[in-house]
């Protein structure tokens, strides 16, 4: 069945703006936790400055003029107005995108988020406790919870939620890569000391924020190596956060849209090279010819498959 | 208050009515602060839900709640047998009046109705003139007011044929009543009014173009989501199964309607729109609607797209047409009518406007092409200057404006300030009409003045709505 261009695009966005309202939770959460430990055990005076970068907003905060410390950095990554990638902020214009499509949401995942947007509504600033922020994160994260397995659950498996999957994909592919490359130096094979590093604790941060700590153990049954980190979250297939698994999904979502019209388009193809990159580099090769460039590289492509799914599908 | 006619407790409050058995026993055997406690519940689930309206002109209340009042109306199945007859007369009134007026106007010919209610009439569409609709039906939905002022006393106070709303807060308000006392609705055997969606959805389909026919492209055509309806437009939508489009995703193109889907151009036969004519077709109406769907008007000219409510029914609902509706159902009908009128002054004639004038502490003044009460004098709420200014605005267009007694409306038990007391009520059944015949579902919305003694129940003024029972 096909669906207005309209309620696919609104659908989309839902789905991006969720996406990042949980990653920004992630990222405010492991951030606490790195800007708490004594300096002697790495605790980092910048890693508030770090997370802006991390969310892509170093720019817009320099633009308050404020000083950057966790007690304006806090509220301004979680209900910051100016902010436009402030929990608060998503989630408004994920609740906005939503209501504009209601009929294309089950009642049930609509009232998550609704339910969601009017508890974060209750989070006032200009100040924001860290423990208030705290509760913030944690009922978000439970909210993002709720609607995805209300979506989960009650969505006709359609349109409407390939839709919504695939701009949670591609959203979590950008927060990933941009990840990588605000912390990429820290990832660099060096000869050190296994386990006596004060960059432990930045690694264990990066895991924290894709919720990977336990997820890298099991996987490869060994310290925190820099050099796995970045191979989990660019390789590994079962590590659902990793670049290679968005991209399969965006794939698998892609073809789900195609199946309606039979027909493949633009965004088929730059998804499927991704893909196919990808899957013909491992981690050795990356470092050889330059993480950094690697990763900006991926940014770029995720960005042209942005416009080219708008130009498929008619947004 | 001591003069209105109270439907559960009759004159005077000492008449108990059996229609209300249940709810007496229920409300007798409930603490007030159970029933406050579930008014709470209620609020906070449809705030969870976004059953929510926007207030024009209100910068603060971008999305406000329409009060609810867990205390339910009741209507006997015998009351909603005799209205019921009187709704299916009315609309068929209507869509023959319609008819008749962008044909024939063999109306104006016998000199029932003056001619220059037609001419004179803004809301009469001189690009439809001459134009059949599909399956002739022009009102598929009407929300006709109706007020109560005694046991047996109903009044029509308004028609409404453009585009009515509410009935998603008919539909809200019964599940509400479902969720919160499940067992209350069981011993009252209550009459189901869950089936309107399918209705709606049965009458929109029998009126597409090319006959009736299950693959019919129907949509529901909202100005978007910041039109004070739109929850009730996306919830409509959704009952149905059908998409929720906004104008620019439909075009014209070789005198067809489409919308832009994910693949491609698909074909739209039949919309129904809430917006209201003046935006539908920028080539036609106002050439500054972002709203409408440019050439829309000549695809519907050419017979390739239903539109529901038809263009032009707004001449057919103005409240001065509406003090000529028993001689017009008289004229296409051959009966008396069997719902009343209430009696209406039309300051156009200058015996009437003189007595209006005189009595203008009595009387409730309206504009006749206003809604949601808003530029109408309640006399006997108004104060002196009030009425001064606006016996200049009479005597300036009387043709603007008709009077009407104010009538003592009845009043149903509601909880206010946590116990409860009378306050007054309307109500707007849903009458919808498709190729097949009118059919009503067992209800309707009631209205409900909040405030002690008001008469005012329109949402953008504060009123708020019930659960309404046909039982028994």
């Amino acid at each position: 069945m096909p669906m207005l261009s309209r309620t696919a695009a609104n659908l989309f966005w839902t789905g991006r703006y969720i996406e990042r309202a949980d990653f920004v939770c992630r990222l405010v959460d492991a951030t606490a936790r790195l800007a708490s430990l004594p300096s002697t055990y790495g605790g980092d005076p910048t890693a508030w400055t770090g997370a802006l970068a991390s969310a892509g907003v170093a720019d817009a905060f320099a633009d308050t003029g404020l000083e950057p410390s966790e007690l304006n950095i806090t509220p301004f990554l979680t209900i910051g107005a100016a902010n436009p990638s402030s929990i608060r902020n998503c989630l408004e214009r994920a609740r906005g995108n939503a209501r504009a499509v209601r009929t294309a949401l089950t009642r049930e995942a609509w009232e998550s988020l609704n339910g969601a947007w009017h508890e974060v509504e209750r989070f006032t600033g200009p100040r924001l406790s860290r423990a208030r922020a705290g509760e913030l994160v944690e009922m978000v994260r439970r909210a993002v919870l709720a609607f995805d397995g209300s979506a989960h659950r009650t969505m006709l498996r359609d349109d409407a939620y390939w839709f919504l999957q695939l701009g949670a994909a591609m959203e979590r592919a950008d927060n990933t890569a941009r990840l990588l490359d605000v912390k990429y130096h820290l990832l660099l094979p060096r000869d050190e000391a296994v386990g006596g590093s004060l960059d432990y604790f930045q690694w264990a941060t990066i895991l924290r924020t894709v919720s990977a700590l336990t997820a890298y153990r099991w996987v490869y049954r060994d310290t925190v190596k820099p050099w796995l980190v970045a191979d989990l979250l660019i390789f590994n297939t079962q590590m659902p956060r990793s670049l290679a698994s968005c991209y399969g999904e965006i794939v698998e979502l892609l073809d789900h849209l195609g199946e309606g019209s039979g027909r493949r388009g633009p965004a088929h193809r730059v998804a499927g090279s991704v893909q196919l990159g990808l899957e013909g580099t491992d981690i050795d090769q990356v470092f050889a010819s330059g993480l950094h460039e690697f990763i900006n590289r991926f940014l770029a492509d995720n960005n042209q498959l942005g416009a080219a799914v708008a130009e498929q599908f008619l947004f | 208050m001591a003069d209105s006619f109270d439907e559960m407790n009759g004159w005077g409050g000492s008449d108990p009515r059996a229609a209300y058995g249940e709810i007496r026993r229920w409300l007798d055997e409930t603490p007030p602060e159970i029933l406050q406690t579930r008014h709470a519940q209620a609020e906070l689930l449809f705030r969870r839900t976004g059953i929510t309206f926007s207030v024009y002109g209100d910068a603060e209340g971008a999305e406000r709640l329409i009060p609810f009042d867990v205390v339910p109306r009741v209507l006997t199945a015998a009351e909603w047998n005799r209205l019921e007859q009187g709704l299916v007369q009315r609309v068929e009134a209507l869509n023959l009046l319609l008819a008749d007026l962008y044909g024939g106007q063999e109306i104006i010919k016998a000199g029932v109705i003056p001619p220059e209610l037609v001419t004179g009439n803004p809301q009469y569409q001189l690009a439809v003139a001459g134009h059949v609709p599909p399956q002739g039906v022009f009102v598929h939905i009407a929300g006709i007011d109706l007020v109560r002022t005694g046991p047996d006393d109903f009044y029509v106070l308004e028609d409404n044929a453009r585009t009515p709303s509410g009935v998603s807060y008919m539909l809200e308000n019964r599940e509400m009543m479902l969720r919160l006392f499940p067992e209350l609705l069981q011993r009252a055997q209550v009459a189901p009014v869950e089936t309107y969606p399918d209705l709606l959805l049965e009458t929109l389909r029998s009126v597409s173009p090319d006959g009736a026919d299950g693959d019919a492209g129907i949509v529901v055509l909202t100005p978007g989501p910041h039109n004070s309806a739109f929850y009730e437009h996306s919830f409509l939508a959704d009952k149905m199964g059908v998409e929720l489009v906004e104008g620019a995703d439909l075009f014209v193109r070789d005198d067809r309607v489409f919308m832009r889907t994910t693949e491609g151009p698909r074909r739209v036969d039949v919309i129904y729109r809430r917006i209201d004519d003046a935006y539908l077709d920028p080539l036609f109406f106002r050439p500054d609607s972002t709203l409408g769907v440019p050439g829309l008007l000549t695809a519907y000219l050419a017979g390739n797209v239903a539109i529901a409510n038809a263009v032009g029914t707004g001449v057919a609902d103005d409240k001065a047409m509406y003090s000529y509706m028993p001689e017009i159902i008289r004229f296409y009908m051959g009966r008396e009518p069997l719902l009343a009128n209430v009696p209406t002054w039309r300051c156009r004639e200058a015996e009437h406007l003189s007595y209006v004038l005189d009595h203008l502490p009595e009387l409730v003044v309206k504009e006749v092409d206003g809604s949601g009460g808003y530029g109408m004098l309640v006399g006997p709420h108004a104060t002196k200057a009030q009425i001064a200014g606006f016996a200049a605005k009479l005597r300036a267009a009387p043709e603007k404006f008709i009077a009407q007694p104010t009538l003592a409306l009845s009043t149903c038990p509601t909880l206010s300030d946590g116990r409860i007391q009378p306050r007054h009520v309307d109500l707007r059944p849903f009458v919808l009409t498709g190729a097949k015949g009118v059919k009503v579902v067992p209800g309707g919305l009631t209205r409900v003045a909040l405030a002690p003694g008001s008469l005012v129940v329109n949402s953008s003024q504060g009123g708020g709505t019930k659960d309404t029972w046909v039982s028994g």
